[in-house]
């Protein structure tokens, strides 16, 4: 079975994060009060071929932890997707 | 002969200016494509600056999975000197020969200029030509610059002397040091053996007065009296 994986990449709470807050300012100065906290991550989705929905998420979760996500500066989220 | 391998990758662009420094101080340096296995007998590593696969994902995210890589693990891990310069040091860190992680400039802009760096420790084998305390100008240029790492890690790596780099105040007139927002203004570490090194700022330009400063020049003079004795 092929699963549909999203990964959601982001840098770690109180790590600075200086894109997001690039955007918050450039928020600000286009008039949307009361934006705060931007944070900027990345989001990956892929294609993972596994017998079982928690085999494609561990299988992603070993992806995220070599490769897709920085152990140090950023956290991750995964969500398999149910084939229709 | 001190051998120097020059490691490569898609997307390096100071090879050249590494490899030539290696040759100006007399060593036998030749360059090692990312996709080898070996690194020909080398006795001293060098990871150039770039852009290694575009920085996609990560800075040396990608790189560090090269196969070469897999034989400066070995490099390192027998002692051998291991120098990471600028996307090198990014890839020391992915790799995890050295710990943190190098992030976005905290001012988000790409810095190219010379800055004041204090070399704080001279008992690795790219410093020991420097006496520790030195002031120098080195060039740094990076967007991805600003050295991360846990409290804990920040903690040790001072406890220990890891810091060979510091960013510098320098010159009241000149722009402040840290370029980065990097943790303690730290522009440069090894590994708890001292014998890798990694490093955001460029000693690789500036090795003559015919480049404007021959500050770095002890980058590569020092591998030349220590790495014979390190790699024998």
């Amino acid at each position: 079975m092929t699963y549909r994986v999203h990964v959601r990449v982001m840098p770690r709470t109180g790590l600075l994060d200086p894109q997001g807050q690039a955007v918050e300012h450039a928020l600000t100065a286009l008039g949307f009060d009361g934006t705060g906290d931007v944070r900027i991550g990345r989001a990956i989705e892929l294609d993972v071929r596994a017998g079982t929905a928690d085999e494609a998420a561990e299988r992603a979760r070993q992806m995220c932890d070599r490769l897709l996500a920085n152990p140090v500066t950023e956290d991750y989220e995964l969500q398999v997707e149910t084939p229709a | 002969m001190t051998r120097v391998a020059v490691v490569q990758f898609p997307g390096s662009n100071c090879d050249m200016d590494a490899l030539r420094a290696a040759e100006a101080v007399g060593a036998d340096a030749t360059l090692v494509w990312h996709r080898d296995t070996s690194l020909g007998g080398a006795d001293v590593v060098l990871l150039p600056g770039g852009f290694s696969y575009g920085d996609y994902l990560r800075s040396g995210a990608i790189a560090r999975f090269s196969p070469i890589m897999a034989a400066v693990q070995r490099h390192a891990a027998a002692g051998g000197p291991v120098l990471g310069i600028c996307n090198g040091f990014q890839i020391l860190c992915e790799a995890h020969l050295l710990p943190g992680a190098l992030m976005r400039n905290a001012g988000l802009t790409f810095v190219s200029r010379p800055v004041p760096v204090i070399v704080e420790r001279a008992a690795t084998p790219f410093t020991s030509a420097y006496a520790a305390g030195t002031l120098l100008q080195l060039p740094v240029a990076h967007g991805d610059g600003r050295f991360a790492a846990t409290d804990d890690v920040a903690r040790m790596l001072e406890a220990e002397g890891r810091v060979v780099l510091r960013y510098a105040k320098g010159d009241p007139a000149a722009p402040p040091g840290n370029p980065n927002g990097s943790a303690n203004d730290i522009a440069g570490i090894c590994s708890a053996e001292g014998n890798v090194v990694g490093i955001m700022p460029h000693p690789e330009r500036v090795i003559s007065q015919l480049l404007g400063s021959d500050d770095g020049l002890g980058f590569f003079t020092s591998f030349m009296t220590t790495a014979g004795t390190a790699a024998a």
